[in-house]
């Protein structure tokens, strides 16, 4: 399957089906984590229902504490 | 209580070009968070000369803040929203601070910051964070959102870059950085990214490619 995340082509050898399932591969918490497919915003409590295709634009933004 | 008569708007601006300042005169942003970051985001567009300023933080001045966050003794226990209103007030009374002391969620975020151009994300815990970016990026897509992640410890200073994560959506910081891993904030590093996010802001006003 390949996505293309941030910016940059990324192929994974198992099916990513969900949203939550891309983060917990990608070491990311849900929590923490921003994210658009195709240039919408997908709600937080929406991640595990948000089903990923191939070819998706996905962009994420993993935030760290501190300000 | 200084007022529009103890100094006047050209003085004030005087070191300035007059385009810059008129520009940002008419543009409105958010501060989501009045801490380290917002505390010196707020005071660097409020020297520039923003015309206004939402700031939200439902928090009070704590001991520990004062290594950091631009407050004073004098200040603990006082509302961060309305104390820093009143700060930046100290150095320029033409700006139209509005202070909300309230807590911002991903559910009354659009609400508040509804009338902003911009909204620079200045909370200290990184779901915080993340549920503000969510929240403005469904309920008020038309919104610039100025972030900051990755700014804690003692790292070099040079590793904090802004980066575009999407449309309308910029993060400032080293983005690894972790304030929760035990590094610590210091005022020098969190500084670099709050203004590195207050000069973004004031580049977003006036139409520089970022």
């Amino acid at each position: 399957m390949i996505l293309r995340i941030n910016g940059e082509e990324k192929s994974f050898s198992e099916e990513i089906t969900t949203v939550e399932k891309l983060l917990d591969v990608l070491g990311i918490k849900p929590q923490r984590a921003a994210v658009e497919i195709n240039r919408n915003i997908v709600s937080p409590e929406l991640f595990e229902h948000t089903r990923l295709h191939d070819n998706d634009r996905v962009e994420i933004v993993s935030f760290v504490g501190g300000g | 209580m200084n007022t529009k008569n103890d100094i006047s708007a050209d003085a004030l601006f005087a070191r300035q070009p007059r385009t810059l300042t008129q520009k940002l005169n008419k543009a409105c942003v958010g501060i989501a968070g009045a801490g380290g970051l917002g505390t010196v985001v707020a005071e660097n567009l409020a020297r520039a000369g923003i015309g206004s300023l939402v700031i939200a933080d439902y928090d009070i001045v704590e001991p520990s803040n004062l290594n950091r966050q631009r407050y004073t003794i004098a200040q603990l226990g006082k509302p961060k929203a309305s104390t820093l209103a009143e700060n930046i007030r100290s150095f320029n009374p033409y700006v139209d601070v509005t202070a909300l002391e309230q807590k911002v969620t991903a559910a009354n975020c659009a609400h508040i910051f509804a009338g902003c151009l911009i909204v620079a994300e200045c909370f200290d815990a990184a779901e915080s964070k993340a549920a503000l970016v969510s929240g403005l990026r469904k309920n008020l897509p038309e919104c610039i959102i100025v972030a900051a992640s990755g700014l804690a410890g003692t790292g070099n200073g040079n590793t904090i870059t802004t980066h575009k994560m999407s449309d309308n959506v910029y993060v400032i910081g080293d983005l690894k950085s972790d304030a929760d891993k035990g590094l610590g904030l210091l005022a020098s590093r969190v500084g670099i990214a709050a203004s590195m996010q207050a000069h973004t802001i004031i580049r977003l006003i006036i139409g520089e490619q970022l």
